[in-house]
């Protein structure tokens, strides 16, 4: 008992040390949230890092008291600190303790709001480029990737220009999940028989990690991908290349991907017309969603300011009201 | 007929896991023991009259406890599985399917059946003793609360076994919880065993808030109460407004799964949303119903090892109200990144922000009852000081969260994972196991052995600290929660190792936690006081364990901190003998078999209905229809216990005192 006791007491500094240096080890890197590259991820980490300090300007000093109240007031022999065992009231300090805190939140509150109009995801993104679209599909266990103004899709893969905005069109074929790139922006939910619209935009050439954020059921863990985040014209070049592909999405095999199972990554030259709507509205009783706000149009979800593509709406009109399948429809 | 047999049993069983396998066996072997074991020392009769059929407070408290116990231990195992495997990448010790099972029954048995009946547990014992009370205010009510909690839990549990565990998060979103998606039992089992014994945790509420309402002592006004009965008080109001919801969501996604209803499916006008936003409103008030009865407890333990009074009161029960509203406006900080846009996450933002204001403060209070008090560090003590850092910590990360556009990145992230294992193991889990040690004295009449607690205090505190702050960084670093591995180049390795490693001398900390009661069982060192540790309030002026009727003459009550008052008068007016007490019949509540036998039957209503076997829901159901006509006709109810019982029992309590 004694040994063993020994022996731990040992060893436990030693883990400890060890534990540290594993963490230091690995912290030797930014972490993805910490090292943004975009406007909306890079306003994210000074916001983390602003409410961050406002929470540190209460965290240490009680921290600090703590250790000093304990410290002092522990019960010793000859101990000279004071004893006064029925103080317990001070409207003073009960003021300081409730006013603080309270001052704080206020602070935290005001650049809290200030931030959440400011990083509104429907909100587009300042640019003199003008935003593309891309449509983004949670499907059980992959991502499905639609640009339908360059007409071609990718599973679990995406390519973005660079300082360009983009403007994400978010739904899912399947339980709900939530399209997440740290190093771009915050995450998303995405919802059957919801659109929702996340702007983001890379600054700077690279590969970045993305993932679906929410459990939706058994592989979702493989629902990860890489952006390539390219300058425009290797972009360009890029489409082109897909676009010579040989693999076309139909809407064939869109049912046979939307299956439950995991995907390599694939780049398709084309897919159907208005896939992603025909998606969004599947649920609504004919196409009409109007007076229930759980399933809207597309329309009524997207950002105001962002016209619908020409094309997209049409096809919505079709595909909303007679539910036929548009197999005859194939890329641009 | 042998094939169908196989087919049936095949089905029926989970088989094919050499892990559940070894589990099938050794609970096999387990139940065949205890069978062996109460027959062998004809301990049936006892079982049956002393436990089964009490509606003692103290007993059913302590049943509660017992079961949680257990559950942490298997909540626990479920948490190091989930650990062993992410400790390295690319890990292939758990399939994603059986790792999903693990964290959703995880989830679930931690917060509902380890977290609730621990509390439950606690209020029962300790609650009725603080303000002077012989019983709850429905004693009946109580026995059948527990009983539901414990068929519930039995039902959730053998999910594991039989059938298969849930699979779908602890909160079971659908659609993924929906039939479509989850087409086996395992979401069944879920809904029952989680209605069954949430029905009894609502009854619990309604018979605590009753009972500190109609049954304190003469003279305790509210503002006389001690802090962990406020704390009861405000946690089952929090219980009465969010059980409801619970009860009502879990019944209509039943309906969808079992009637083919569409109040949460995709198609025919259902809205999953709806059941994220109804599930949350229970949810969160859930996260405060745990939580404060351990700021509860906190208080009196920090008073009583200061040696003050606790620092400001009033503003304790303000700040514990306040909160109790609070908990009720916060919920969709859940899911912030839902797309309810701006103003409505701008809402829910400032509200969650404004609870860190009377939490804060409640520590400054805490603060402050030590400062310029005596402080002496025992097991309870070490853990109500440790819970001031980890607690702090934690309720920052929580601020952070909160603020929505920042949350958008936490979400779904390691960092939300650390966080709130930080306020819920180093909030309520600290909480309660400091209450265990500064109540268990007074459950069972000996100290536990302080040696080894203050072992399986370091060990849990540094494994905590060991096992989830590494994961904030990890969260940070992209690696969102639930996923069963991760790839090697992630970089995520190394941190997800030493978090391992931290839950497990967290394990480690809980198994010197139970090495700690046997040893002091079998050292057993008879408290004969009933007050070892020169305590504050009216459970400390009986003696340990308390006798069934609790108080022999009801206490008049003047002061806060009461027993400590009396004691002060009694230190300062010498050794002048007490006047002798003088007794009167007390009118007790007898046992009734009714609370088990009708929560058994609804344990089989709940199994009828997972295997969509209406051969047994529906004679069970009778059953329980039965049982309430019974009870309805029982009304011999009730007895007295005469005064020369009551003299002899304490004489015999208070003898070897003298």
């Amino acid at each position: 008992m004694q040994q063993t006791k020994r022996t731990l007491r040992r060893a436990l500094p030693m883990l400890l040390l060890l534990a540290g240096v594993l963490l230091l080890s690995a912290c030797g890197e930014q972490p993805m949230v910490l090292d943004p590259k975009g406007p909306i991820a890079s306003d994210q980490k000074d916001l983390i890092l602003i409410s961050s300090l406002l929470c540190a300007v209460i965290l240490f000093p009680v921290l600090g008291l703590t250790a000093y109240i304990v410290w002092k007031y522990r019960e010793r022999e000859g101990s000279t600190a004071a004893y006064e065992p029925h103080f317990s009231h001070s409207t003073k300090l009960e003021l300081i303790w409730w006013g603080i805190p309270i001052l704080i939140i206020i602070i935290l509150a005001a650049v809290t709001a200030r931030y959440t109009y400011a990083l509104e995801p429907t909100k587009p993104i300042e640019s003199e480029k003008k935003a593309i679209t891309i449509q983004a599909t949670s499907l059980d266990w992959k991502w499905l990737f639609t640009y339908p103004e360059q007409g071609i899709a990718t599973v679990n893969y995406l390519q973005i220009p660079e300082d360009v905005p983009v403007k994400f069109e978010l739904t899912s074929d399947a339980p709900m999940n939530s399209f997440w790139i740290p190093q771009l922006g915050g995450q998303m939910y995405t919802m059957s028989g919801m659109g929702m619209t996340l702007f983001l935009q890379a600054d700077h050439e690279g590969r970045y990690y993305g993932s679906g954020a929410n459990f939706s059921g058994e592989y979702f863990g493989d629902m990860k991908f890489f952006v390539d985040v390219k300058p425009q014209s290797q972009f360009d070049a890029w489409v082109q290349e897909v676009k010579a592909s040989p693999e076309k999405l139909t809407n064939d095999s869109y049912e046979k991907l939307a299956e439950k199972g995991t995907s390599p990554v694939v780049l398709y030259s084309s897919f159907p017309e208005g896939l992603f709507q025909r998606i969004v509205t599947k649920y609504a009783p004919g196409g009409h969603a109007h007076g229930q706000h759980n399933e809207p149009t597309p329309q009524s979800k997207t950002d105001p300011v962002q016209q619908p593509l020409p094309d997209a709406k049409e096809d919505h009109t079709q595909g909303g009201s007679t539910g036929t399948d548009h197999s005859g429809h194939t890329g641009h | 007929m042998l094939d169908k047999i196989q087919e049936f049993a095949s089905e029926f069983f989970v088989t094919g896991d050499p892990l559940i396998l070894g589990a099938q066996v050794s609970i096999a072997i387990a139940m065949v023991a205890i069978v062996f074991v109460l027959t062998y020392f004809r301990k049936w009769v006892w079982l049956w009259r002393e436990w089964l059929t009490t509606v003692d407070h103290k007993r059913i408290g302590i049943m509660y406890i017992i079961c949680s116990i257990l559950m942490l231990f298997r909540g626990g195992v479920d948490a190091l599985l989930m650990r062993l495997q992410l400790a390295v990448p690319n890990a292939e010790f758990l399939h994603p399917e059986h790792y999903n099972q693990i964290f959703t029954t995880h989830g679930v048995i931690m917060i509902l059946f380890m977290a609730m009946p621990l509390m439950f547990g606690l209020f029962n014992v300790i609650m009725p003793l603080q303000i002077g009370a012989r019983d709850v205010a429905y004693p009946f009510l109580n026995a059948l609360s527990f009983w539901l909690f414990f068929f519930g839990a039995m039902l959730f549990n053998v999910s594991f076994i039989i059938g298969g565990s849930p699979d779908a998060g602890w909160l079971a979103y659908p659609p993924l919880s929906g039939l479509e998606h989850s087409p086996g039992v395992g979401q069944n089992f879920y809904i029952w065993g989680i209605q069954i014994s949430g029905i009894g945790s609502l009854a619990t509420g309604i018979n605590f808030i009753v009972t500190i309402l109609k049954m304190r002592a003469p003279g305790m006004t509210l503002m006389k109460m001690p802090m962990f009965t406020w704390s009861v008080f405000s946690s089952c109001i929090i219980i009465i407004f969010a059980f409801p919801i619970l009860t009502v969501t879990l019944a209509l996604l039943f309906l969808d799964r079992f009637l083919g209803a569409h109040f949460f499916t995709l198609d025919g006008g259902g809205n999953p949303m709806m059941y994220i936003n109804l599930i949350w409103m229970w949810g969160h008030p859930e996260v405060y119903i745990v939580i404060l009865p351990a700021f509860g407890i906190f208080s009196e333990i920090v008073a009583t090892f200061s040696k003050k009074t606790l620092f400001g009161y009033k503003s304790m029960v303000f700040a514990m109200l306040i909160i109790s509203v609070l908990s009720f406006f916060t919920w969709v900080h859940h899911f912030f990144t839902m797309g309810s846009g701006a103003d409505v996450n701008v809402f829910f933002a400032i509200t969650t922000m404004a609870i860190a204001i009377p939490t804060g403060a409640k520590v400054f209070n805490w603060l402050f009852t030590m400062y310029r008090g005596r402080i002496k560090f025992t097991t309870p003590m070490l853990w109500t000081i440790a819970f001031i850092p980890c607690f702090v910590i934690g309720g920052m990360t929580g601020v952070l969260l909160s603020v929505a556009p920042a949350d958008f990145q936490f979400h779904n992230s390691y960092f939300l994972i650390a966080h709130f294992h930080q306020v819920l193991i180093g909030g309520v889990a600290f909480g309660y196991f400091a209450g265990l040690y500064y109540w268990w004295p007074k459950m069972f009449g000996f100290k536990l052995n302080e040696h080894l607690g203050k072992w399986a205090f370091w060990l849990w505190n540094i494994g905590f600290y060991v096992c989830f702050m590494p994961q904030y960084f990890l969260g940070l670093d992209g690696m969102t929660r639930r996923v069963s591995t991760y790839d090697f180049d992630m970089g995520w390795g190394s941190l997800n190792m030493v978090s391992t490693v931290g839950g497990f001398l967290m394990g480690i900390g809980f198994i010197f936690q139970v090495w700690q009661i046997a040893y002091s069982i079998k050292h057993h060192e008879k408290d004969v006081t009933g007050d070892p540790w020169d305590g504050r309030t009216l459970e400390w002026s009986i003696p340990s364990p308390a006798p069934v009727y609790n108080f022999a003459v009801t206490p008049h009550v003047e002061h806060v901190d009461d027993w400590w008052e009396t004691k002060q008068k009694r230190a300062a007016a010498g050794a002048a003998k007490e006047p002798r007490p003088v007794y009167e019949p007390i009118h007790m509540p007898k046992n009734s078999a009714i609370p088990f036998v009708k929560s058994a039957l609804w344990f089989f209503v709940g199994f009828g209905f997972v295997w969509d076997w209406m051969w047994m829901a529906i004679p069970a159901l009778i059953g329980v229809g039965i049982c309430m006509l019974a009870r309805s006709f029982t009304y011999d109810d009730d007895y007295y216990i005469q005064v020369d019982e009551i003299e002899r029992t304490e004489a015999a309590l208070r003898g070897v005192k003298a």
